[in-house]
């Protein structure tokens, strides 16, 4: 079976593709929409907001997470703040230009009609939020307040203090609490999706794994949505959420959904540095930080002097140098890039020598230490306690992370997978945000994916199904993938090796880091090519979980996400190789100006590069979509 | 460059599943970093204890930044351990000293049965959420987000109230193990902005309602706000008592019309 990449853009101008789609894909009458089964696997944003707005509809959702509550998705982390087009502070902003800066941002590497739709329904999601109550920051007028994020010019975030997140996914989740309440949701928590069904081609389901008894079971359903998040956590060390994890979307990709994009990665340039080998994650201090931060090194890389004594002269602030017209509002690719040439020139800061400044002194002079504390409060305390070090009196250490995966299942523009039936939003595709996202984007996408796009689109698909029998548990397909699914979690448990999975995770990581992180080359990535498969090799031989498969053992649910990496690992460095260009949060060493910065090349890659699954994972086979740009213009990406 | 710990013996309670008989074990970490934080401390333990092939330490943990609330640890027999305001994960060894030995125990409440070792069931909060912790507004019909304007100190104190993360630490030191905490917490979020006054009664009624089906009742110890580790203050139960009292009056009141 060989894929096709259909995009099913509509026709029209761009500005009227949304619309001109709405006005013509097939409905479910209301009455009709109970006869569906919807499943959902993820309750984070795009799969909290998708669960509770299918059933409100009227369709039946059942929803998935591995999580203990819905609450606790991933998605609460998220601190900066949310983009949308609202145009609150009349500061010149529109529709165009968030789709614009969006476009811009991504390198000229995102479908154009997925991001102005985008754009268009962004400000119908504040509007949602707050009538769920969300408590965004206000002014004293009592209307809403904004900041300004990378990669923009205009004050378009809104947020609710540095925990943004945290209110976005509690509304959601209080809206998807409702509907289980009142029945139209059921939920299942605990539960781990260890596989996808598919019978004629079709998603038919799905298999979990319950995470307390270890029993393995199936569900059916019309159709399957995938909103199961990123996998940054490929590197080991990231600022994601220790359960982030690629199974999900990897199962589906060896079900046949061919997975896009996987080398575009996104390394967040303000995380606290790495203090020593046992770490188990990387903290992100907001990019909004950037706002009244001032990022520098010493000019001179033998520079010991505490920083408070280190004169201004004698300071680098190197992106207001390098980048006069954003300074430290540079895109995130660009802020990362810049960082990992001061501490590779020597410049680090710290113990280590492993981080670089990012100064509030200048802006507690301007502002006040108050007004700091009331914008950052949370963050400085979080920094301290994690450092140790008050950043009011001392500048924060700050160094890049792996934080966000713009790469994921290919989808069309109904996000539908190329398995019909199987749709994916979210971080876990990879639509919006092409070779690199701005800040305060990403909750943007997958509230947009899963309160305004998906309940309209999905019924474009179910409407032919309607009163058709669909397979059920006791299909054959089924009892295949349970068995399958038994088989691989009891040769975890009987390799009877001497290492833990997290050995293995760690040392992967490394590879990945090493090779396919904020700089890559042919070489090296050629070197984790063949690195990353000998590992797996001797992770299938050396594992070692413990206790039993039939109660809790997170071991043995580690062992199964981390094999999951490895084959993704193969896949990134893949990717990373054909791509013989720079573009975003990819950057290919061979291909770069004089002056360092990225260098694209729109005549032979302007195209997602999305892989089908063959049965091999060093063997993948590639596929292509054209971008074709009709709006914008192909323009040198430049910040300076 | 960072200072080592040596030698701390850690008192942990291990039982194989909820039905179970539990009982307390223990291990010598030999050197640890007092930079490593109190999980990496449990991860290296986890390390150890799979080198030697024995069973790792199973306990709920997921952002590592103090948000999602799903670490959950009774530390020398206090919620989140010893730092005020601050959840489990973002504890770190600094606070330790060389020679400590570090009892850790799950949340111990009737209504969160231990499923194993150090993970407990919370789920009984998710019940009260569904009984009514939401603004019953479905996508679509929104108006425009600035046509009602929220005075700040409003939409502040409001904040502060939701800054809950439904850890459950509240009820694991309430000496009652009493929900009043988190139940008032959301019931004072949503009370208090002009989007939740439609539902303003009914929200407290039926959440607290559902509160008393599952957890103990409050007698005001206080121990919950100490535990809190995002310091939400003891008011939010007092803003809860009242609404629930108004809803009681006002639905005896539409009663009594009938
Ligand atoms: C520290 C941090 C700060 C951030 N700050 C911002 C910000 O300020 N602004 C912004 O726009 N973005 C930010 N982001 C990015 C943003 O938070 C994420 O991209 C977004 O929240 C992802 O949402 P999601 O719904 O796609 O996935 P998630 O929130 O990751 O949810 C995934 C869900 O899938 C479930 N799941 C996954 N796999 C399985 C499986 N196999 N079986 C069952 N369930 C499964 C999980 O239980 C969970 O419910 C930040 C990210 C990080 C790491
Ligand atoms: S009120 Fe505090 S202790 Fe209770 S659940 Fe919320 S955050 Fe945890
Ligand atoms: S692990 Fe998320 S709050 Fe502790």
């Amino acid at each position: 079976m060989s894929i096709t990449l259909d995009s099913k853009i509509p026709a029209g101008p761009l500005a009227d593709k949304w619309d001109e789609f709405k006005a013509h894909e097939k409905l479910v009458n209301p009455a009709n929409k109970r006869k569906f089964k919807i499943i959902v696997v993820g309750t984070g944003l795009a799969g909290a907001s998708a669960a509770a707005t299918l059933a409100e509809l009227g369709y039946q959702v059942d929803a998935f997470t591995f999580h203990d509550s819905p609450r606790r998705a991933h998605s609460i982390a998220a601190q900066g703040g949310i983009n949308a087009a609202k145009n609150y502070k009349g500061d010149g902003d529109s529709v165009y230009r968030l789709f614009y800066d969006t476009v811009k941002g991504g390198d000229f590497r995102a479908r154009e009609a997925n991001v102005h739709r985008l754009a268009q329904v962004s400000v119908n999601i504040i509007d949602q939020m707050v009538a769920q109550g969300v408590p965004f920051a206000r002014e004293y007028g009592g209307l809403l307040d904004n900041r300004s994020f990378g990669g923009a010019q205009v004050s378009r975030t809104f947020y609710a203090r540095g925990q943004t997140g945290q209110q976005l996914l509690l509304g959601a989740y209080q809206q998807l609490a409702r509907q289980i309440g009142m029945g139209g949701v059921k939920l299942y928590n605990r539960m781990e999706l260890v596989d996808i069904v598919t019978v004629d081609g079709r998603a038919a389901g799905i298999v979990v794994r319950d995470l307390m008894t270890g029993e393995i079971s199936s569900h059916s359903a019309h159709a399957v949505v995938l909103a199961t998040g990123g996998y940054g956590n490929a590197f080991f060390l990231s600022t994601n959420a220790m359960a982030c994890n690629v199974t999900a979307a990897w199962r589906a990709h060896r079900k046949g959904a061919a997975f896009a994009n996987p080398c575009y990665t996104q390394i967040h340039p303000t995380c606290i540095p790495q203090a020593d080998d046992f770490q188990s994650k990387l903290t992100l201090m907001s990019e909004s930080l950037r706002n009244d931060g001032r990022v520098w090194v010493p000019k001179n890389p033998d520079d010991t002097r505490a920083a408070a004594d280190i004169p201004e002269d004698e300071r680098d602030y190197y992106l207001e140098r390098i980048y006069p017209s954003f300074g430290n509002l540079a895109p995130r690719d660009i802020a990362s890039r810049a960082a990992k040439r001061a501490v590779d020139n020597g410049q680090g800061v710290g113990p280590l020598k492993n981080g670089v400044y990012l100064d509030f002194a200048d802006a507690i002079n301007r502002l006040g230490q108050q007004t700091v504390k009331e914008r950052y409060g949370n963050l400085f305390d979080m920094y301290e306690r994690i450092t140790g070090e008050n950043p009011y009196e001392v500048p924060m250490r700050i160094y890049p992370a792996s934080h966000y995966t713009m790469g994921g299942l290919w989808v069309d523009y109904e996000l539908m997978t190329t398995v019909p039936g199987l749709y994916c939003a979210g971080e876990a595709n990879f639509s919006d945000h092409g070779a690199n996202r701005l800040g305060a984007s990403a909750l943007m996408q997958g509230l947009s994916d899963g309160y305004f796009v998906l309940p309209y689109t999905i019924s474009n698909y179910l409407a032919d199904w309607l009163n058709k029998p669909i397979p059920g548990t006791d299909h054959e397909a089924f009892k295949v993938a349970e068995q399958q699914a038994a088989d691989r979690f009891r040769q975890y448990m009987s390799i009877g090796g001497t290492r833990s999975p997290d050995y293995f995770h760690r040392e992967l990581g490394k590879i990945i880091w090493d090779y396919c992180g904020m700089e890559r080359t042919e070489q090296g990535l050629e070197k984790a090519l063949s690195e990353i498969p000998a590992l797996h090799e001797e992770f299938k031989k050396d594992l070692r979980v413990t206790g039993t498969g039939d109660s809790t053992n997170q071991t043995l649910e580690k062992a199964g996400r981390v094999d999951d990496f490895f084959e993704l690992g193969m896949l990134m460095c893949r990717d990373a190789l054909v791509r013989e260009e720079s573009c975003g949060g990819h950057f290919r060493a061979e291909h770069q100006t004089e002056e360092g910065e990225a260098l694209r090349n729109d005549d032979d890659f302007a195209h997602v590069t999305a892989w089908e699954w063959s049965g091999d994972p060093m063997a993948p086979v590639e596929h292509r979509e054209q971008l074709e740009y009709e709006v914008v213009q192909f323009q040198t990406r430049s910040y300076k | 460059m960072s200072e080592k710990l040596t030698y701390i013996t850690l008192k942990i309670w291990r039982q194989g599943g909820p039905d179970q008989a539990g009982q307390f074990e223990h291990h010598v970490i030999d050197e640890i970093s007092e930079e490593a934080s109190f999980l990496e401390m449990l991860d290296i333990l986890n390390e150890q204890l799979i080198e030697a092939g024995k069973e790792a330490v199973v306990f709920d943990h997921d952002c590592r930044e103090g948000i999602c609330g799903t670490c959950s640890l009774m530390i020398d027999g206090r919620a989140h351990g010893p730092e005020k305001g601050t959840a489990t994960c973002q504890l770190h060894m600094r606070k330790f000293r060389s020679g400590d030995t570090i009892t850790i125990e799950p949340w111990r409440a009737s209504a969160f049965p231990i499923i194993k070792d150090l993970m407990v069931d919370r789920s009984p909060l998710d019940r009260i959420v569904e009984a009514g912790g939401y603004i019953s507004a479905e996508t679509g019909g929104a108006p425009d987000a600035n046509l009602i304007p929220i005075p700040k100190p409003v939409a502040d104190a409001a904040m502060d109230a939701a800054e809950c993360i439904g850890c459950g630490a509240c009820v694991a030191a309430c000496p009652n193990g009493a929900a009043n905490l988190f139940t008032g917490a959301k019931v004072t979020h949503l009370n208090l902005l002009p989007q939740g006054q439609a539902e303003r009664y009914q929200r407290a009624e039926a959440m607290v309602e559902t509160m008393d089906e599952y957890f103990g009742s409050c007698t005001n110890h206080g121990e919950c706000e100490a535990a809190c580790p995002k310091s939400i203050s003891i008011d939010v139960i007092a803003v809860m008592n009242a609404d629930y009292f108004k809803a009681k009056f006002k639905n005896r009141k539409k009663l009594s019309r009938t």
